[in-house]
């Protein structure tokens, strides 16, 4: 499959390709995407994002087969961007596919729950105001 | 001997690099270079509960030995997606 941390904008297709099979009947693709207002009231001009790539990444692939293991064989790809991103560019970029979907929908929301808490990426809000704040995930179930 | 110490996100800020070598004793523990680090940059003190360390890319406890050559990461909570 297909796991990557990079600075460029990132585009659905090669993932959807990446996943693909014959025994496949059902494809989602997820992308995160950088919103005006965060977590907070104030509006966002865009988002930065930095990684720990030697450690991110094995925990990308370990969270696929997990996915993969718990859903029906899915077949994931997890793709994050990392650099200066503006309002409306995605962050984050899940393909799954699965024999049915709805186990490919359950793969995707399970890759994103456990990447929000596991995986070592920070991001960075950058208010329209011309403040900025680090913002953690929230905790889990919240 | 001598560790590697990476810094992220608003550690790195606070420390104003996100790399330094620092020389220990033998024995020495994460926690060792945690503590060293915040009497340099007091203000980590702030984020020390919700800092989590990593040894050579794997979760640890600040008991955690360190050894010549070990990069050790001092990270905040996680805000990918």
């Amino acid at each position: 499959m297909k796991y990557e941390i990079t600075r460029e904008p990132l585009d659905l297709e090669p993932l959807i390709e990446a996943v693909r099979s014959d025994a496949c009947g059902a494809i989602v693709a997820f992308l995160g995407v950088v919103r005006e207002l965060g977590d907070g009231d104030q509006p966002v001009d865009g988002l930065s994002y930095e990684a720990y790539p030697e450690m991110a990444l094995p925990e990308m692939r370990a969270i696929g087969a997990e996915a993969s293991r718990k859903f029906g064989e899915a077949r994931v790809a997890i793709v994050h961007r990392i650099g200066d991103l503006r309002l409306g560019e995605a962050s984050v970029a899940v393909a799954v596919a699965a024999p049915h979907r709805g186990v490919a929908f359950d793969a995707c929301e399970y890759a994103m729950d456990e990447l929000k808490a596991r995986v070592s990426i920070w991001k960075k809000e950058h208010f329209r105001s011309g403040e900025a704040r680090w913002r953690p995930n929230a905790a889990p179930g919240v | 001997m001598r560790v590697r110490v990476l810094a992220f996100a608003r550690i790195r800020e606070i420390v104003g690099s996100a790399e330094r070598t620092v020389e220990l004793a033998e024995g020495g523990t994460a926690g060792r270079v945690w503590d060293d680090l915040v009497r340099e940059f007091p203000q980590l003190g702030e984020i020390e509960r919700s800092t989590r360390l990593a040894r050579n890319g794997a979760l640890v406890e600040r008991e955690a030995a360190l050894h010549d050559g070990d990069e050790l990461a001092f990270m905040p909570p996680f805000g990918g997606g």
